[in-house]
């Protein structure tokens, strides 16, 4: 005979399951933040979810090339006159700077000051930005196999952007200048005055902080990337100061900065390959120190691999004499 | 529940889940309805014998590679959510479809709740209220997705 069946069952009451993926999850997180390992796992991971991606980015994609098609022919002149001035204001620009960079080249040859190589880079396109509203991250098209790596600089026509933070196969992440998690060093571009650009988690402000009170800066100025720190090279900006403000009972000003790149409009990137530095764990710190301010490759001071040899250890003998 | 039910199920997720994930100007991010986890509720509620804590996991997972958050962050969220619904689906069956859908804001609100203590744990973020508008928005949502999956549900024979 059958078991009657209660009246109120109670069902699936998946406690046990439910601890079971707790423990999984917070393992995950734990692993995560402690091993390399399950940053390859995941790499490896994200290209399997690579489709999903592509395919929530169609639409977009859809919409673009629709708004063009079906864009009347008053528009598409509008804009063909508009590029055409564009063209002729930065073919203006190039002649200027073919003739700067000439006098650069002599100026730098009466100094006897090695000139600075360009950066190579590769282009890159916007996949997807982020759907997450408490994070400033996009996701571009270039991965692995083109090279990407953690920690490699992305600009956009504009300015810098942000820092690749994860890589798959075909696809990378890129942590942008405003996320809230993400700081970089700069410099006034008119005095050489070095801070640091925190961002603040809203795409049109950055924070500068710990500006001294007598400090020489001004609403205007612009920031570039001062390259200490050795991620980013030098000389790209970063942003304008747009507020500062000085109370005279502080000992630091408040000031804010805007971001130059235009993470929303802009739809391709550059990846930079800027010259490795050398390992220094295995350095002492005074040398440590010497070595990351210019390091043999530095494109500001190629030979310096040649020269600094005899230069460091003449500065580190001045500076372990010192204290005696 | 044939095979053909569960295609069914897990081809409604994954468009949950590509809503979701799908590319929004920055202003429009938090008006964006918690469709995973208003869909995986339903799921819960409809066929508590079939759909629970593990489909919460793995859409978790998935979730997490896209959108890059700490693997399992997503994965502990929707999987409680999950569990909480099937503790409560019996209930949830008597009450109206509006006070279902207040039952879905608080429940869909605990889980974006959680979410945000497991962000702070792992840095900085700039905190405000506005996390539970996703769950609110979802909550409106609830009557008439609920009655429109209800519809399709029973036509297809699915339970």
């Amino acid at each position: 005979m059958r078991p009657i069946k209660p009246l109120f069952s109670y069902g699936p009451v998946p406690t046990y399951r439910m601890l079971l993926c707790a423990v999984l999850a917070f393992g995950l997180m734990f692993a995560e933040h402690r091993f390399s390992a399950v940053e390859t796992v995941r790499s490896h991971l994200t290209t399997v979810v690579a489709p999903i991606q592509w395919l929530v980015s169609l639409p977009s994609e859809g919409m673009r090339w629709g708004a063009m098609a079906i864009s009347d022919q008053q528009s598409l002149i509008d804009e063909n006159l508009r590029l055409r001035e564009q063209l002729l204001t930065l073919s203006n620009r190039v002649q200027r700077m073919a003739s700067l960079t000439a006098e650069n080249v002599h100026l730098r040859e009466l100094l006897n000051a090695p000139n600075p190589d360009d950066v190579p880079y590769i282009t890159a396109e916007l996949l997807s930005l982020d759907s997450d509203p408490f994070t400033q991250q996009m996701v571009i098209n270039r991965g692995r196999r083109d090279g990407a790596y953690i920690g490699q600089p992305v600009m956009d026509a504009s300015g810098l952007i942000g820092q690749v933070v994860s890589v798959s196969a075909y696809t990378s992440r890129v942590l942008m200048v405003a996320d809230a998690n993400h700081a970089v060093p700069v410099e006034i571009n008119r005095n050489g005055l070095r801070f640091i650009a925190q961002g603040t988690g809203q795409l049109d402000t950055l924070d500068v902080p710990s500006v001294p009170a007598t400090a020489d800066i001004r609403e205007g100025d612009l920031l570039v990337t001062s390259g200490l720190g050795g991620r980013f090279p030098q000389g790209y900006p970063v942003a304008r100061v747009s507020r500062v403000k000085r109370a005279s009972s502080q000992a630091f000003m408040e000031v804010t900065a805007e971001p130059i790149s235009q993470p929303e409009r802009s739809r391709y990137f550059l990846l930079l390959f800027p010259p490795e530095r050398p390992d220094t764990s295995g350095l002492s710190g005074p040398e440590r120190m010497a070595r990351q301010v210019i390091w043999p490759g530095d494109p500001a001071h190629p030979e310096v691999h040649r020269i600094s040899e005899t230069a460091l250890t003449a500065a580190l003998k001045l500076q372990a004499g010192a204290p005696h | 529940m044939g095979l053909f039910g569960y295609l069914f199920v897990w081809c409604t997720l994954l468009l949950a889940l590509c809503l979701q994930v799908m590319p929004l100007p920055d202003a429009w991010l938090v008006w964006r309805p918690d469709w995973l986890g208003v869909l995986l509720a339903y799921w819960c509620v409809a066929t508590p014998q079939r759909v629970g804590v593990v489909h919460g996991f793995v859409l978790g997972l998935i979730l997490d590679l896209i959108e890059g958050a700490p693997l399992g962050q997503n994965a502990l969220t929707l999987s409680l959510l999950a569990y909480l619904f099937l503790l409560l689906y019996q209930r949830f069956r008597v009450y109206s479809i509006w006070q279902q859908a207040v039952l879905v804001f608080v429940l869909l609100g605990i889980a974006q709740l959680v979410e945000q203590w497991l962000r702070t744990i792992f840095g900085p973020i700039s905190v405000s209220l506005e996390f539970l508008l996703p769950a609110l928005i979802g909550a409106l949502l609830w009557p008439w997705l609920f009655t429109m999956m209800q519809v399709l549900r029973r036509r297809l024979g699915i339970g």
